[in-house]
């Protein structure tokens, strides 16, 4: 792994919007003091071998104002972001734990709301919540609640996932139209004032990273779900020191009208806005007609999309051609999306 | 989507690119300057350049707001926060600019009290909501959003609000571009004119362009089928031998302008006799500061600051890039020490910075090259 620098003086938000900032704390502070095998994949999930079982274990921490949202809230944001981190993984969750930070004050209600959604997204896809744990802190220690998520899954006999795996001619597909959850919390946080008919995405990929694998199994190289930093960072990471690299097809990227007027108005790329039910699979040209079609039979699937293809040219760098012709560098997003107005 | 799709049509942006390279003479360059960072940020967002013949050099101007605002200025604004206590409000595009002890962003780190507006009657909301501290708007931008501050003094004075301040950093467009004009080194054949500006100052306002300067000068919209038009009308005129005022972007822009702005730009600023612009030094008569009437919500007068400015890096090229003497990537700061992440030099900062947007979005094999 590559040695990357962090000399930051101390942490601003920029640090957890899921951009270059994210990275170089990850990969310059954390991963060298834990670095180890399973670890230094730096991928959704670990992988662990047990027995010759392959496990995949992955955790994530949820903040997220509002709280509630149109198309969900943070109890179920909680269960789909975990659930979908093992799916693109290539596994099928077996349990999941979840732990509570609670301020003082927070209302009953508001939280047996959130543990209901919790509930009911892990019912829907058949996960166990099995263990848990709770703090409470005082009022003002934390914005009322923060929920982490924990889940272990078991890595389908079928799945071959690795970035590694990605050879040039490859296709990318992208499971539907993305931007939905970035816009919509944007919207929800009443900072703008524009309305827009447009809920967030939150939702489990199980069902369509599973059809997927049974489809086409080793002929999906490689897979993950575009949340913070949006379908640009996750392709960046994947070309990021490796001898290929990403076109997009500007044209082909579906984004709903509301969505695309949001970030005209607003000067963001849809591109790097986040999503929590929407995933980039790259999979053998030979099976791009069978993987679309195994997506698009799959309900939630119907929108799904070829995006780009990996090439032999510009190693590490995604670029977007437009309809007309022309190229542009696409780059991680650097900190939080700023709209820009003046 | 309608006003948007029209005008990213792929087979008239190819008949248009198509006619420039018929226009274009080949024995002839033709230097032309988008002034507004609004047609930067879409001239590489799509690509534009890359349809051009050779001959045609796009240069980036100095009509990014964020980017021609000196440090010192932003170390001031800043100062204001930390020392005083008060509410510092600013659009998202000042919240990564770098002052001399780090961004809005990073003092916010700190903990000084920084939000982000979309407009500045939020921030004069938020002064309504906190009547027991002050709460200061970092003014910013050019004509464009000058009017939306001088409504929102406006409504500050009519509801009697005590603990609101702007701290005024609005510019003009049309003193810059003379500055540009009368430089030694100037080799500038035409100009792109800012679309939304012009919806406030009208037309007729650049045409000191066309006759003292004899210097073409097309309106422009922001979209890929606008610019492109634009640069056609331009090179018609230059064939022609003719300079005049154009407006391409008819749709949005009236030829006079916007009377009722101007009126409310009027009633609430004076210019100031010169300020001081990134990389071009102080500029006569090329800012806003608020008139006698509106002092006592003028946060320069009202709001004492003890804290130093430092002056702008002196080894970032920002000035000659926005004189178009030197492009982004030829700075010696460009993308080593410079980058969108870590800026040095203010152009880095906005994404209408030419040198972000070339960062961003430059020609592939330029980018690769390096």
């Amino acid at each position: 792994m590559a040695q990357v620098a962090f000399n930051d003086k101390q942490i601003s938000m920029q640090h957890g919007a899921g951009g270059q900032a994210t990275r170089r704390l990850v990969e310059g502070l954390f991963a060298p003091a834990f670095a180890n095998d399973a670890l230094n994949q730096l991928s959704d999930a670990a992988t662990l071998d047990i027995n010759g079982n392959k496990l995949a274990f992955s955790t994530d921490t949820f903040v997220v104002t509002p709280r509630v949202f149109p198309g969900g809230c943070i109890g179920a944001l909680a269960v789909h972001g975990t659930v979908n981190d093992l799916a693109v993984s290539g596994a099928v969750p077996l349990g999941l734990s979840a732990g509570f930070v609670l301020e003082a004050g927070l209302s009953t209600d508001e939280l047996r709301n959130h543990v209901e959604a919790m509930a009911n997204a892990a019912r829907a896809i058949d996960v166990p919540v099995v263990t848990g744990d709770t703090k409470v802190v005082e009022h003002g220690g934390v914005d009322g609640l923060i929920i982490n998520t924990t889940g272990v899954g078991l890595i389908r006999a079928d799945a071959q996932l690795a970035p590694e795996r990605v050879r040039a001619g490859d296709r990318i597909l992208l499971s539907g139209p993305i931007g939905d959850h970035g816009i919509t919390i944007l919207l929800a946080r009443g900072e703008v004032d524009l309305d827009a008919d447009l809920e967030s995405d939150s939702r489990s990929l199980l069902p369509l990273t599973s059809s997927l694998l049974e489809r086409l199994g080793g002929d999906v190289r490689w897979m993950r779900d575009a949340t913070r930093g949006g379908v640009a960072t996750v392709l960046n990471e994947l070309t990021q020191g490796r001898s290929l690299g990403v076109l997009i097809e500007e044209a082909q990227v579906p984004v709903r009208d509301a969505v695309r007027g949001a970030c005209e108005l607003l000067g963001l790329d849809p591109l790097h806005v986040a999503n929590e039910g929407q995933f980039v699979a790259v999979v053998s040209a030979e099976c791009c007609d069978a993987a679309l079609d195994a997506l698009r039979q799959t309900p939630g699937g119907e929108e799904a999309r070829f995006i780009g293809s990996i090439v032999d040219d510009h190693y590490g760098r995604v670029v977007g051609r437009t309809s007309f012709g022309a190229k542009r560098i696409i780059d991680v997003l650097v900190g939080d999306p700023l709209p820009r107005i003046c | 989507m309608k006003y948007v799709d029209e005008y990213r049509d792929a087979a008239t942006i190819k008949r248009l690119a198509a006619e420039i390279g018929e226009r274009a003479d080949p024995q002839r360059t033709y230097r032309i300057m988008e002034v507004c960072g609004g047609h930067t940020h879409a001239i590489f967002r799509f690509g534009l350049a890359q349809l051009l013949p050779k001959n045609i050099e796009l240069i980036h101007g100095p009509g990014c707001p964020v980017c021609v605002l000196p440090m010192g200025r932003m170390d001031v604004g800043l100062a204001m926060a930390e020392e005083q206590d008060l509410i510092f409000t600013a659009f998202g595009d000042m919240m990564r600019v770098p002052g001399s002890t780090g961004s809005p962003l990073e003092s916010k780190a700190r903990g000084a009290d920084i939000r982000m507006v979309y407009s500045p009657l939020d921030a004069l909301k938020i002064a309504q909501q906190h009547p027991d501290r002050p709460v200061m708007f970092f003014a910013i931008g050019f004509e464009t959003t000058a009017p939306s501050t001088a409504v929102t003094l406006m409504r500050a004075r009519q509801a009697n609000v005590e603990n609101f301040y702007v701290f005024c950093n609005h510019i003009l467009v049309n003193p810059a571009i003379r500055a540009l004009l009368e430089m030694d080194d100037m080799r500038l054949d035409a100009f792109i004119g800012p679309g939304h500006v012009t919806t406030v100052i009208g037309c007729d306002a650049y045409r000191f362009v066309a006759e003292e300067f004899r210097r073409p000068i097309v309106v422009s919209g922001f979209e890929p089928v606008d610019i492109l038009q634009s640069i056609a009308m331009i090179l018609r005129q230059m064939n022609a031998g003719v300079a005049k005022v154009e407006n391409q972007y008819s749709r949005a822009v009236p030829w006079e302008g916007n009377p009722a702005a101007r009126a409310a730009l009027d009633l609430v600023f004076e210019t100031r006799a010169a300020f001081e612009w990134r990389g071009m030094g102080e500029i006569p008569d090329s800012a806003y500061a608020l008139c006698d009437e509106f002092a006592a919500f003028d946060a320069e007068k009202q709001i004492g600051v003890h804290g130093q400015t430092l002056p702008d890096p002196v080894e970032a090229q920002c000035g000659d890039v926005l004189k178009g003497a030197l492009k982004p990537c030829d700075c010696r700061l460009f993308g080593t020490s410079c980058t969108p992440e870590n800026p040095v030099g203010a152009l880095m900062v906005s994404s209408e910075g030419a040198c972000a947007a070339q960062y961003k979005y430059a020609d592939v094999t330029i980018s690769i090259d390096r």
